[in-house]
């Protein structure tokens, strides 16, 4: 349609044949050649206006006016380079921040999760007076699947560490054991191979394992043979029964390479260790199922007193677990992008604006002249999409480099537990939000300088020197835009403020111990070759003795869990001789050894520490445990029991050292001395140095894989790398630094904006400053005069910003940590940062103003 | 505008006849505009007058609907002309439109002439 089959050209040279024709005939008539070419042409008619109505009949009429408008944008672009290169990068560094945390946005929230109705499916705990979110044992799973009457079904997973015997002897990988219909229940099918049949977690039938599709690639490339081979997972032989889909994720066992079965062996009500997840009976809500698996609880509650004591149902659905933790950032991030493009384009709009003023000539002109309201509206339009699809293009190319960008920030292991980020990119759910703003962007773009036309005059234009009318549209509306640049650039910097401020607080949280020159690594040795009480404690003799020797350490010791990881490994306990008031008592328990409270720095409040060999059952509690159960006493000499026939002496209270994550509140916990139950052969060694302890960490693995080469050294840190990248840490860092970088941005560009403004105002105002000047005003006064316009501006800004920043701080609440929404320090930091950048932004034109020379300034037009 | 004509037995062309002239014109064999518009005015013993840019624009439009199809070629004085000549598509329509215009003159002549 917009094709033309035959040129004017064409057309043209068929008349001009016609012509000769004619003259040709009317010549072999008797005419002379000059009055035969005459009559020809008369008799012809309007030959010119036959080339036209051909010229509008053929070509669309409106697509031509299009092309020539966005010529003439071009053009214009071009006159005005520094104009429209400001325009364009401050348009595309507001649309990439958005698309690109949109994008992260897509992937975490929007996209459904990878199975059959995702929303149907929940997660369920055990809620214990410690929280909500604990695990359920797996008699109890049992009895929640008989007794629940709201369930197509219900399945349990842990996730599971295994160690892998490979050549080079046992290898730690990250697995997760689950019961039979787990993947049926997710509605999720393995590509190769079968899933685990109904029954194949009775003991007596052969031990089986999926793989994820990524260990498939990475372990055994992508072999299709692997079906039916076995691998060797502590200790017991597994059969490889399928692959599961590349797509398939699921997090909160992740990352996990080998998905087992697990084997229904467990008969202990009190061994927790299992996560339910339950597909809901179509119709039951969600309401209804919540309250009937409380129901089942609580009457296994009354069964058992003895272990299900406090052991309340808590169900969750499935996509808040997955996602829970990271939407507060998410939405906070996306809503900083958001203020940001906000400011950029209002930037962009009254940039535009002061371009139409300075065109008014030119539109007043075209209007005399002819053009239509429609025609000149459109040539507006034209520019407006026109810098808008460069400022786009550009925009989503950073876009996507700021994405990359992003994802390298986000630490390895992070990065596994977010599985839905695998599906990362411009994506059509993107590209469809960026082309909105696009739209909305170019609507803004089109209509400002429009709506300044719309109320002019034409007349009035052609007359340059009638300028009341204009400055006051000017002052209505630029000066409104800079008040809420300075509002949006107030709020973010209030929420940068504030985020930095919380994630300061969490580094230097009381973890009580002091996190510097520590390296950590992970042990896990062979079962079969540790089989022994004795072998195990000598292997962890050794460790420390070997540990020991290396140049630089100060001190060693054993523990069998981290501080700041989760608060799991919890028991239940008594304290001998006193009523037990129904209050269940749970506290986290670590073995350690003598030397791991030296190693941390830990702090004594009574009593001692360990000895290198305790002889009798001793026990070192934590100040929140002696707080909670035996408060105003002296717990040293006191007994506590985990079971009934072994009371354990209390020989010291330290400090409480973080367990949990940063953010956690903190705990009681108990440490008893490792080795007098030395049944573990996996557990974690910790050596203080006096070097550097990153270069530590080498050595550090080097020395326990000579004392045995069989065993599996993982997962080596240091302290302060544990602290620096846990999820708490990254998840307060990254809403840190990113919002500060949107405040930062927004504040150049509010900034920018104040000082255009003012500016302009200042060059409109060259004359009346002149007048005034000849009238003997002082220089001071001139300087008054801007800067009380300016300050006016600011200050509303500041106080609109106010207000809007405690609204937007209060929402803020859930990632703040050790700071008020209203922090004092905080919002009077920011106000006056943002009052004086902006004094001094303006002090530039009221300069200018200022030094102007009265008689030029009056001559000015 | 056309340009007036000395002659006042000339009728300007009725809308839609023009279309059905041409048709009609190169039944003989293909033609080039000039051509064309001599023929009709021949033909129609000089009343029908055609006014040459609007003959250009209907030779356009018929192409475009490919009752025509047009092609540069020299003419018996040996000048260079876009000769039309008639598509099995454009004969189709001469029938029809003939019919047409033939049930149409009948039915103006009973009127007019009782």
């Amino acid at each position: 349609m917009f094709k033309r089959r035959r040129s004017t050209q064409d057309f043209d040279d068929e008349i001009k044949a016609h012509l000769a024709l004619e003259a040709d005939e009317l010549r072999r008539e008797g005419l002379t050649e000059e009055e035969a070419y005459r009559r020809a042409r008369a008799s012809f008619g309007n030959a010119q206006a036959a080339r036209e109505r051909f010229y509008l009949k053929g070509r669309m009429e409106w697509l031509d006016n299009r092309i020539q408008d966005l010529r003439f944008a071009l053009r214009q672009l071009r006159k005005d380079l520094g104009f429209a290169l400001t325009a364009v990068l401050i348009l595309a560094l507001g649309l990439s921040s958005s698309v690109a945390i949109f994008a992260f946005v897509d992937a975490a929230l929007v996209k459904p999760l990878p199975y059959q109705e995702p929303n149907r499916l929940v997660m369920l705990f055990e809620s214990i007076p410690l929280g909500p979110r604990f695990h359920l044992s797996y008699p109890d799973y049992l009895d929640w699947k008989r007794q629940n009457t709201v369930f197509r079904s219900l399945d349990v997973f842990e996730p599971f560490g295994f160690m892998m015997k490979t050549s080079d002897g046992l290898r730690q990988t990250d697995g997760a054991r689950v019961s039979s219909g787990f993947f049926r229940t997710l509605g999720v099918k393995p590509v190769l191979g079968r899933d685990f049949y109904d029954g194949e977690d009775k003991p007596e039938t052969p031990r089986t394992t999926l793989l994820s599709y990524a260990a498939w690639q990475r372990r055994y490339g992508s072999d299709p043979k692997i079906i039916g081979q076995p691998v060797v997972l502590d200790g017991d032989t597994y059969t490889i029964v399928g692959v599961l889909p590349r797509e398939f994720s699921f997090s909160p066992a992740e990352p996990a390479d080998f998905w087992s079965i697990l084997k229904a062996t467990s008969t202990c009500r009190g061994c927790h260790g299992l996560y339910g997840v339950a597909r809901l009976k179509d119709g039951v809500t969600f309401g209804a199922a919540f309250a009937n698996i409380k129901a089942v609880a609580e009457n296994l509650e009354k069964m058992y007193p003895d272990s299900n004591r406090d052991q309340k149902a808590y169900m969750l659905p499935l996509a808040e677990v997955i996602t829970g933790d990271i939407r507060p950032v998410l939405v906070v991030m996306l809503s900083g992008a958001g203020l940001l493009l906000l400011i950029a384009a209002i930037n962009v709009a009254s940039l535009l604006l002061v371009r139409a003023e300075s065109r008014r000539r030119e539109v007043a002109v075209r209007g005399a002249l002819g053009a239509s309201q429609r025609r000149l509206a459109l040539q507006f339009i034209t520019e407006g999409v026109l810098l808008t699809t460069i400022g786009s293009v550009l925009g989503l190319a950073m876009a996507q480099q700021g994405m990359h960008m992003l994802t390298l920030l986000i630490p390895k292991d992070m990065l596994a537990a977010m599985p839905f980020l695998r599906g990362l990119g411009l994506n059509g759910h993107v590209l469809l939000f960026a082309g909105a703003l696009a739209i909305a962007a170019a609507a803004l773009f089109a209509l400002t300088p429009m709506a300044l036309f719309r109320v002019m005059d034409i007349r009035e234009g052609l007359t340059e020197g009638s300028r009341s009318s204009s400055s006051t549209l000017w002052r209505r509306f630029g000066a409104n835009m800079v008040v809420v640049e300075l509002a949006t650039a107030m709020v973010l910097l209030v929420g940068a403020g504030l985020l930095g401020k919380s994630f300061y607080k969490l580094l230097h949280t009381d973890t009580g111990l002091q996190s510097d020159h520590i390296a950590t690594v992970h042990i896990q040795a062979e079962s079969e070759k540790y089989n022994k009480d004795e072998l195990r404690a000598a292997l962890a003799h050794e460790v420390e003795r070997r540990v020991q020797a290396l140049p630089g350490v100060q001190a060693v010791g054993i523990t069998t869990k981290l501080p700041i990881e989760d608060a799991d490994w919890t028991s239940s306990f008594t304290i001998p001789g006193r009523p037990d008031n129904d209050v269940h008592k749970e506290v986290a328990v670590r073995y350690v050894t003598s030397g791991y409270m030296n190693t941390l720095k830990t702090r004594l409040i009574s009593g001692r520490y360990f000895a290198a060999e305790e002889p009798a059952k001793v026990v070192i509690v934590n100040q929140t445990l002696a707080k909670q159960y035996f408060p105003g006493e002296d717990v040293i000499g006191k007994r506590i029991a985990f079971d009934s026939k072994n009371p354990l002496l209390i020989i010291g209270a330290i400090n409480d050292i973080q367990e949990g994550q940063l953010d956690a509140k903190p705990r009681g916990a108990a440490y008893m001395p490792f080795y007098q139950s030395p049944y573990f052969n996996g557990f974690v060694v910790l050596a203080r140095t006096s070097q550097d302890e990153s270069s530590m960490l080498s050595s550090l693995t080097a020395t326990l894989h000579d004392l045995d080469k069989g065993m599996a050294l993982y997962n080596p840190m240091t302290m302060e790398q544990k602290i620096h990248d846990a999820p708490s840490t990254y998840l307060h860092r990254s809403s840190a630094w990113l919002v500060a970088g949107f405040a930062l941005m927004a504040l150049a560009l509010g900034v920018v904006g104040l000082y255009g403004v003012i500016a302009y105002s200042v060059s409109r105002r060259t004359r009346e400053i002149g007048v005034r000047m000849a009238l003997g005003a002082q220089r001071r006064a001139v300087y008054g005069l801007v800067l009380r316009q300016a300050g006016w501006l600011t200050l509303c800004g500041l106080v609109i910003g106010l207000v809007c920043s405690i609204g937007a701080a209060v929402s803020l609440q859930k990632l703040l940590y050790g700071v008020q929404a209203w922090d004092a320090i905080t919002l009077a930091g920011v106000a006056v940062l943002l009052g004086a950048v902006s004094m001094v932004a303006s002090c530039l034109p009221a300069h200018r103003a200022a030094s102007l020379n009265p008689t030029d300034a009056l001559r000015t037009e | 505008m056309p340009t007036q004509n000395e002659s006042e037995d000339r009728i300007a062309l009725l809308q839609g006849t023009l279309d059905l002239l041409i048709l009609k014109t190169l039944v003989m064999g293909p033609c080039h505009g000039q051509g064309i518009a001599r023929s009709i005015q021949r033909q129609s013993e000089q009343v029908f007058f055609v006014d040459h840019g609007s003959l250009y624009l209907a030779l356009q439009r018929l192409e475009d609907k490919k009752w025509l199809s047009a092609k540069w070629g020299v003419s018996e004085n040996n000048r260079k002309a876009r000769f039309y000549s008639l598509t099995a598509k454009g004969r189709e329509q001469l029938v029809q439109k003939a019919s047409e215009w033939q049930r149409l003159s009948r039915a103006m002549e009973l009127i007019l002439g009782s």
